[in-house]
């Protein structure tokens, strides 16, 4: 049935979902257009009837899993839910190739999240049934870059909006792979981190690559003026030699009623949750404030990406 | 297949200056790697995969006058013909390298190398947390690229310091 995949490497024809990468803009967009379909009830409630969908958990996600599970049940498939000491017990001794290999006699399609970076593109190259990357280590996790572009989506066009990052951009994988989907749509970057937490000179020559422009500020005061989305990511203390200095900095980056006093009236905050200190809680209230429905809309567009390698 | 031409060239003329006798001799058959960055024989012959437990007679010849280079390094291998494949590898290290296949002292066949589009099974992922680095029945596999050899799949780059991370 499966017989037809082959293994592909940087977005060759596979229904794998692996690195947000291995998608072109056109792929982009036409994902989005069907997860706001979902969005508006415009699905078919037993489109997955009779699949079922592995969920291999190597290192705990339960928000992520569940969103997963969550989006196949909606769909009408029924999911298979590995946690992670499970996983790990399943894996002893073993290797990822062979659990997949295994699994993939179970499922109709495999969701991995794992500690090793490049670990879902192996899982791709052994199974014989389709594969979504929900986080592999420091690496990918296309399903929220999707859901990040489709929040931003939901308030504005894509094209050519200035997009501040603010927070841990040197380890914040998340503000990497938006910024990289971002590059397919002519947007400007801003960016606002810590000293030391800056973002990697490799990635930064990339994305000029791409013809985009990237601004550094020194303070999130300048940058919030010139932006449409202040997307924020979490700063963890053990980047930091003592929780003073760590305090310090938290406190500069903090996205506060005060800071968003000069933001434009449309300019929307997002952040991949869960937050601790880097948004004061009076924002929530804001109209600036995406953050919640940006995690709810994690379902719809799961729930895309499950039928775009199922059916 | 080219007409046969004596070996030699710029290796030629190089054995024949002062350091005849000093420097390697002519071989019978074999490949003989010309035109070596200077300072690289040695990583040319890590990159072969020649090793002290392997049986190749083996002659290495460093920075060697070259007209065209300054200095150069020159590697002799005895009764082995590379193939395409373990010529291209040599050029991630020192492209402007010519290979000369020789048969009965002759040059038979004179090619450049290329560089390739995906090495396999080459070097290590210098990520400690790559896939790659783990039990898994996979070899490592990199593609070429402007910046350096990518891995295919941690996407970490390996600038220029290739030969510390070959297998
Ligand atoms: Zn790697």
């Amino acid at each position: 049935m499966h017989t037809f995949y082959r293994i592909g490497w940087r977005g060759k024809a596979t229904r794998h979902i692996i690195s947000i990468g291995d998608f072109d803009r056109r792929q982009i967009d036409r994902l989005l257009d069907n997860a706001k379909r979902i969005d508006a009830q415009k699905f078919d409630k037993n489109a997955l009837f009779g699949k079922i969908l592995a969920t291999l958990f190597f290192e705990p996600s339960t928000r992520t899993r569940m969103s997963f599970e969550a989006a196949m049940a909606r769909l009408g498939g029924t999911s298979l839910s590995v946690g992670s000491v499970e996983a790990c017990s399943m894996a002893k001794g073993e290797t990822l190739a062979d659990t997949v290999r295994v699994v993939s006699g179970y499922a109709d399609a495999i969701v991995i999240r794992h500690p090793k970076e490049g670990a879902a593109r192996l899982a791709a190259q052994f199974a014989t049934v389709p594969v979504i990357n929900a986080g592999d280590g420091a690496g990918q996790h296309p399903s929220q870059t999707l859901l990040d572009l489709y929040t931003i989506r939901q308030s504005m066009k894509l094209d050519e909006i200035n997009v501040a990052l603010v927070g841990d951009l040197r380890y914040g994988r998340t503000a990497h792979s938006l910024a990289s989907a971002l590059s397919l749509y002519g947007a400007n970057l801003h960016t606002v981190s810590p000293k030391g937490l800056e973002l990697p000179a490799s990635l930064l020559a990339e994305l000029t690559g791409k013809g985009m422009r990237v601004t550094d500020y020194n303070s999130i005061g300048d940058a919030i003026p010139e932006v449409d989305v202040i997307y924020v990511t979490r700063i963890q203390r053990e980047r930091f030699p003592d929780s003073a200095s760590y305090f310090d900095v938290t406190s500069s980056y903090r996205i506060t009623p005060e800071t968003l006093a000069n933001a434009r009236e449309h300019a929307i905050v997002l952040h991949p949750l869960p937050r601790v200190d880097e948004i004061d809680p009076r924002v929530d209230s804001l109209p600036h404030a995406k953050y919640f429905n940006q995690s709810r809309n994690g379902v719809p567009v799961r729930m895309a990406m499950l039928q775009q390698v199922m059916q | 297949m080219k007409r046969a031409e004596s070996e030699g060239g710029e290796g030629g003329n190089a054995e024949k200056g002062e350091n005849e006798g000093l420097l390697v001799r002519r071989i019978r058959s074999g490949t003989v790697i010309d035109h070596i960055a200077a300072g690289e024989a040695l990583n040319v012959v890590k990159i072969l995969g020649i090793t002290g437990t392997t049986t190749e007679a083996l002659s290495i010849a460093t920075n060697v006058p070259s007209g065209q280079m300054g200095k150069k390094d020159i590697v002799k291998l005895n009764n082995r013909e590379l193939s395409k494949q373990e010529v291209d590898r040599i050029a991630l290290i020192s492209p402007h390298a010519t290979i000369n296949i020789i048969r009965n002292f002759k040059v038979c066949e004179k090619k450049g190398v290329e560089i390739p589009d995906v090495v396999e099974g080459l070097v290590r992922c210098p990520n400690p947390g790559c896939i790659t680095n783990t039990n898994e029945p996979i070899a490592s596999r990199f593609s070429v690229t402007g910046k350096g050899l990518r891995c295919a799949y941690c996407d970490w780059i390996i600038g220029h310091d290739i030969t510390s991370y070959i297998l």
